[in-house]
């Protein structure tokens, strides 16, 4: 897997506008309901301990020692990694990168629901469904980015369109001149784990410093 | 780690099959005189156990029927070579027991059997090892103790397997060789154990989120219930219970078998030997979950906290 792609696409996650308000979270749990691979499924949904399949979660930390913290919410979800280690673990080949861009998926018809992949992957981007007994994952949209009966504005993924902050961006990360190379090089993003050398493509761009209001 | 006895008891049954297998290729090699139908009879006991493990094995998928598609990743996945492995290994066995029963000697069937369990002992382990971020598991010792825990508790049931066929003489010449190795596997699985407490992750929370604050700390995983990230690599037991299996793993995995074995070599009744059968068995499967339970996975780096 270590040769190079000609494109990746991927997300670019603004930690400094993103507002914890979870609608990304809703419109991939949404969108990802309402497609073509079924539902997503929710257990006990209505009972004292739901559970169900997300492929999007936004997460918050606090970050300083009071009086100086910071809250950060994070918004996590699969990082479509240039060498992805879920891929070459599986057994039966479910679990595959895309060529043509970079977009890490699972043939559910394949899956046998070993999780493997899901033990091979530092991030936790990866859920089984309980109900329909395989691995499901962040698909960046794949039946939504290329749908030519949407406007060409509307072809990206759920959670892109939802964000009221645009706190995401979409795009191709191997082209030098995309809004989301550019947001990387210029705003200084950076990779989760990278001690782990998965090379993630999804990147994250900092909290910027600012000095107070006055000073 | 979430411990899945599926997979516990899988690779703890397999493992002890495939060392009595070897127990019986070795001896059958080197000449010695063994009564054809105990050895008929042990060589059915594995693969009635390897056929536990692979039933075993299947429980832990969400879509077993479909299990057939696992062999064909074999060029990069440690999981289909063990998926390959295991059948091969019983067709071998099975060959070897049919090859006996019709009288046809054919000294390549226990060389090949001895090649294929450890070639099975290897994938097994390896599933665990190429997992390079669960520190835990990825090292030579994980290798080393797979191999050595099979081959004493497989070597120590082909004793009791002697004692129960009525060939005394067979199960007190095993009885050394039972308690070496299990010396051997309890000295390389301390060893592992010692390093898993020195062990030093790599990945901390701001490596993690890439927040380069001192003080770091998560508020909200994001959601109020459960999900397959908090199910699956939390073992959920409190540290007494901790304390419980890693005192079982000590003394009835190792400790009280080698006691027994001593006391047989020492001239106490072989009966003794199906008590340190069944000891070592509970003490290997509280191993195992030990060896689950105690592999720290990085995502949970991510659900530390339900707001």
């Amino acid at each position: 897997m270590s040769d190079t792609l000609a494109k990746q696409l991927a997300l670019v996650i603004d930690l400094n506008v993103c507002v914890g308000c979870h609608a990304c979270v809703t419109s991939c749990k949404q969108w990802n309901s309402s497609g073509a691979a079924g539902p997503l499924a929710d257990l006990n949904a209505y009972d004292a301990n739901p559970t169900g399949t997300f492929f999007n979660r936004v997460q918050t930390y606090e970050a300083g020692s009071f009086p100086d913290t910071e809250t950060v919410h994070f918004p996590k979800s699969c990082l479509h990694c240039e060498d992805p280690p879920c891929v070459p673990v599986c057994p039966t080949g479910a679990s595959y990168k895309r060529k043509e861009d970079g977009i890490v998926l699972v043939d559910y018809d394949k899956c046998i629901g070993c999780k493997y992949c899901a033990w091979a992957c530092p991030y936790g981007a990866r859920e089984v469904d309980e109900e329909r007994k395989v691995m499901t994952k962040c698909t960046l949209c794949v039946d939504r980015i290329y749908d030519e009966l949407l406007p060409p504005a509307d072809r990206k993924p759920a959670c892109v369109m939802a964000c009221p902050t645009g706190a995401r961006l979409f795009g191709d990360v191997k082209d030098p001149t995309s809004e989301v190379s550019r947001a990387i090089r210029e705003r200084g993003g950076y990779a989760l784990m990278p001690e782990w050398e998965t090379q993630p493509a999804n990147q994250y761009l900092p909290r910027k410093v600012t000095a107070a209001f006055g000073e | 780690m979430h411990p899945a006895w599926s997979v516990i008891v899988f690779t703890t049954v397999a493992g002890a099959a495939q060392g009595l297998v070897v127990a019986l290729a070795l001896a059958t090699l080197l000449g010695v005189p063994l009564a054809p139908g105990a050895v008929d009879g042990a060589l059915l006991v594995a693969l009635l156990m390897l056929s536990v493990g692979l039933a075993s094995s299947f429980l832990h998928l969400g879509r077993p029927l479909r299990a057939w598609r696992a062999v064909a990743m074999w060029r990069t996945s440690w999981l289909s070579r063990e998926v390959i492995a295991l059948p091969a290994f019983i067709a071998v066995v099975a060959a070897w027991w049919l090859a006996r029963r019709v009288g046809v000697s054919a000294a390549w069937l226990p060389l090949l059997a001895i090649a294929l369990a450890g070639l099975l002992w290897y994938c097994t382990a390896m599933v665990y090892v190429c997992i390079r971020f669960i520190q835990e598991w990825a090292h030579a010792l994980t290798i080393v103790n797979v191999t050595l825990i099979g081959l004493a508790s497989g070597v120590l049931l082909a004793a009791a397997l002697a004692v129960l066929g009525g060939e005394p003489a067979l199960a007190r010449r095993l009885v050394p060789w039972a308690l070496a190795l299990t010396l051997l596997a309890w000295a390389t699985r301390t060893l592992a154990l010692r390093r898993n407490a020195a062990l030093k992750l790599k990945s901390d929370l701001q490596s993690a989120t890439g927040i380069r604050a001192k003080k770091l700390v998560q508020k909200s995983m994001g959601m109020s219930a459960g999900s397959f990230n908090t199910r699956e690599f939390f073992h959920g037991a409190s540290a007494a219970a901790l304390r419980h299996i890693r005192l079982a793993l000590h003394g009835l995995g190792f400790a009280l078998p080698a006691l027994l074995l001593l006391a047989v070599l020492l001239g106490a009744p072989l009966g003794w030997l199906l008590l340190a059968l069944g000891v070592q068995g509970v003490g290997l499967l509280a191993e195992r979950w030990l060896f689950f339970a105690q592999a720290r996975h990085p995502q949970n780096l991510y659900y530390q906290t339900v707001s």
